[in-house]
């Protein structure tokens, strides 16, 4: 067993995620205290990963690592991680982190902590602060044993602290990558033709608390009225009532509109991922408790259908 | 084709979430279904539809209160429930996938469905552990999955519309995000139907893990900010949000 931290990297098309940068800088940091190395973790084809701050950075490459493959990913860190025992494997909670952290976890049979906004060394030990019940609740735990992985939150840390200029290592694929389950088979793009809400200056934002398809002409007709685009989250999406372009959050997109006006979200952590740098954030929402409220500017318990009909006599 | 649903019985975070020494008090809050395995139990229906086959329900009973959910999975179309005999609130994902690989083997399944995630999955999710434990690939954020043969095509979402497709040999597990139609209703009439005349198998958890957390405090998020609130009825509050936007230039 080492004191070193891993942290594997996430990239898409030579761009390194900034939930990576976030996690090498308190790398780093855990590093100092504990007298380990923060080591960085590319995966990937032909990458330059030059630009972290850890003490040494790892970059396997191989042809089949190309593309994203859960699998072969999997295969490669585990068989990493293994080799090198370290004491901490940071993961991002994101859509490829998530698909690889309580895999290795359990693999492994090392405790897994996800969700993840902090991490502390007190007395020597890990206190890792979660984030649970769609942000209703922060867990403070502390794996036990000798290795811990966890899967951080995008925007829990720096990005500066991680960034640098430590020479990447290349290395060869530490396990064979022939026989794989899992095969690439094209990468999807984002279907065009819709308004581009990344693009706009307000937009009236709609959750599952719009409660039907038939209700979000209400929404329209408010947006119209102030100009604004109606935009959503996910259940919203995923129910029929928009089209996948119109969703904000972790799998949808970034927004930083002037006005965000929100009918019926909760205020989840996917969702806050899209819209938190809005400049004026209202929050219509029932639940006095729902998250939003701790991030709006302006907030309301009152029903939204009876708000939006009244606010629509009056504009 | 032999289709298995993993499903999550959590406590329901539309409730007011007390603490009770360093947990959730469970006694006092309600356990629903965790919102992705719904999207999963209707993916694995479409499945079925498509290919032929049995799908099979499998969760752990985590207050003795399962059935409900269970009666109305089959009511969305799942030919077998099966229920382990978990019975403590307090188990957490690892111990739960652990339990739920051990029954899910006997299975023999081509394809397992799991949803993406749990609003408690504090130390990961059921999904990928249960491959894990049947060396089986897991694949999860997926919106659609067909299978031809023995090979499942899947879409997998990263994030703005962006995503990949692969092809995976069976058997494998899924980790569903959304399923690709929103899932279909099921009428009251036809859950009570079938909680009269099915019958849950019930397993008896068996395996235990060994990967743990020691909980050191559970509190309700520290608030820095909170949003000012209009309060008054629905008009006042509507007559303040214009004046407000009026303001700003925005309405
Ligand atoms: C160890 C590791 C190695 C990886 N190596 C590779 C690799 O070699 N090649 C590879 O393709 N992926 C690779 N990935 C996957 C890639 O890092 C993630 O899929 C990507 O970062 C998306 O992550 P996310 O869903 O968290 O989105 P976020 O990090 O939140 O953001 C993704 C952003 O990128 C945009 N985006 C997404 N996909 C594309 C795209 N194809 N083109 C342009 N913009 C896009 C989205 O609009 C979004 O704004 C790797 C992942 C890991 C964990
Ligand atoms: C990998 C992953 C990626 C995800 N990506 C995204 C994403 O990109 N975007 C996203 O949004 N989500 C995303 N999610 C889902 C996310 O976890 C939440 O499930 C989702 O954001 C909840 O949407 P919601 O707030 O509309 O619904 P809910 O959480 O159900 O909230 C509805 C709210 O409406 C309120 N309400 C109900 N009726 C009324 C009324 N009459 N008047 C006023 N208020 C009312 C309720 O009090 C409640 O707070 C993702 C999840 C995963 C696992």
């Amino acid at each position: 067993m080492s004191n070193d931290i891993f942290v594997i990297t996430e990239h898409m098309d030579g761009k390194f995620s900034d939930v990576s940068f976030e996690m090498v800088g308190k790398a780093k940091e855990l590093a100092n205290a504990w007298g380990g190395q923060s080591v960085s973790i590319v995966v990937g084809s032909g990458i330059s990963s030059d630009g972290f701050a850890s003490d040494s950075t790892i970059q396997v490459d191989d042809e089949t690592l190309n593309r994203f493959n859960p699998e072969a990913y999997g295969k490669v860190i585990e068989a990493l991680v293994k080799e090198k025992s370290p004491r901490l494997v940071m993961f991002g909670w994101s859509a490829t982190g998530m698909d690889l952290a309580a895999w290795l976890s359990a693999r492994l049979g090392k405790p897994c902590v996800a969700y993840v906004k902090g991490i502390n060394i007190e007395g020597g030990a890990l206190i890792v602060n979660s984030q649970i019940y769609g942000g209703k609740m922060m867990a403070d735990v502390s794996p036990e044993g000798d290795m811990a992985i966890v899967a951080v939150l995008a925007g829990s840390f720096p990005v500066e602290a991680g960034q640098g200029s430590t020479a990447a290592t290349q290395i060869a694929s530490p396990v064979l990558l022939d026989g794989l389950k899992i095969k690439f088979v094209e990468a999807i793009k984002p279907a065009a033709g819709d308004v581009d809400i990344t693009a706009q200056t307000k937009l009236v934002s709609i959750g599952r608390g719009i409660g039907s398809k038939d209700n979000v002409e209400l929404a329209e007709e408010l947006a119209k009225k102030i100009g604004a685009t109606v935009s959503s989250s996910r259940p919203v999406v995923d129910a029929g009532w928009l089209p996948r372009t119109r969703q904000v959050g972790k799998s949808g997109l970034k927004v930083k509109p002037k006005l965000y006006l929100m009918l019926g979200i909760s205020g989840a952590p996917e969702h806050l991922e899209g819209m938190k740098g809005a400049e004026l954030i209202i929050a219509i929402n029932t639940d006095k408790k729902a998250p939003i409220f701790n991030v709006a500017h302006y907030g309301s318990t009152a029903d939204l259908f009876e708000v939006a009909e009244a606010m629509l006599e009056l504009l | 084709m032999n289709i298995v649903v993993a499903i999550k019985h959590i406590p329901s975070i539309a409730d007011d979430l007390p603490v009770k020494g360093n947990n959730v008090d469970f006694d006092s809050v309600d356990f629903v279904l965790n919102e992705f395995d719904e999207q999963s139990i209707e993916q694995a229906v479409l499945v079925k539809e498509a290919t032929g086959g049995t799908v099979t329900v499998v969760g752990v009973d985590m207050i003795g209160e399962l059935d409900g959910v269970l009666h109305l999975a089959l009511a969305k179309g799942a030919d077998k429930a099966v229920k382990i005999t978990g019975d403590d609130p307090a188990a957490d994902s690892h111990q739960q996938a652990k339990w739920l690989a051990e029954a899910i083997k006997g299975m023999s399944p081509n394809i397992v469905f799991a949803g993406v995630q749990a609003s408690n999955d504090l130390d990961g999710q059921i999904g990928p552990m249960i491959a894990a434990h049947l060396d089986m690939p897991y694949i999860g954020g997926v919106s659609s999955v067909e299978v031809a043969g023995d090979t499942a095509t899947v879409n997998k979402e990263f994030a703005g519309g962006f995503g990949a497709k692969y092809a995976v040999s069976l058997p494998m597990v899924v980790g569903v995000q959304a399923s690709t139609k929103p899932p279909r209703y099921a009428p009251i009439s036809k859950v009570r139907q079938v909680a009269q005349t099915a019958t849950i198998e019930k397993v008896a958890p068996s395996g235990e893990s060994s990967a743990r957390l020691t909980m050191k405090k559970m509190a309700p998020p520290v608030v820095t900010g909170h949003a000012e609130m209009f309060t008054g009825s629905s008009k006042e509050v509507a007559a303040k949000i214009v004046d407000l936007l009026k303001s700003k230039g925005l309405a």
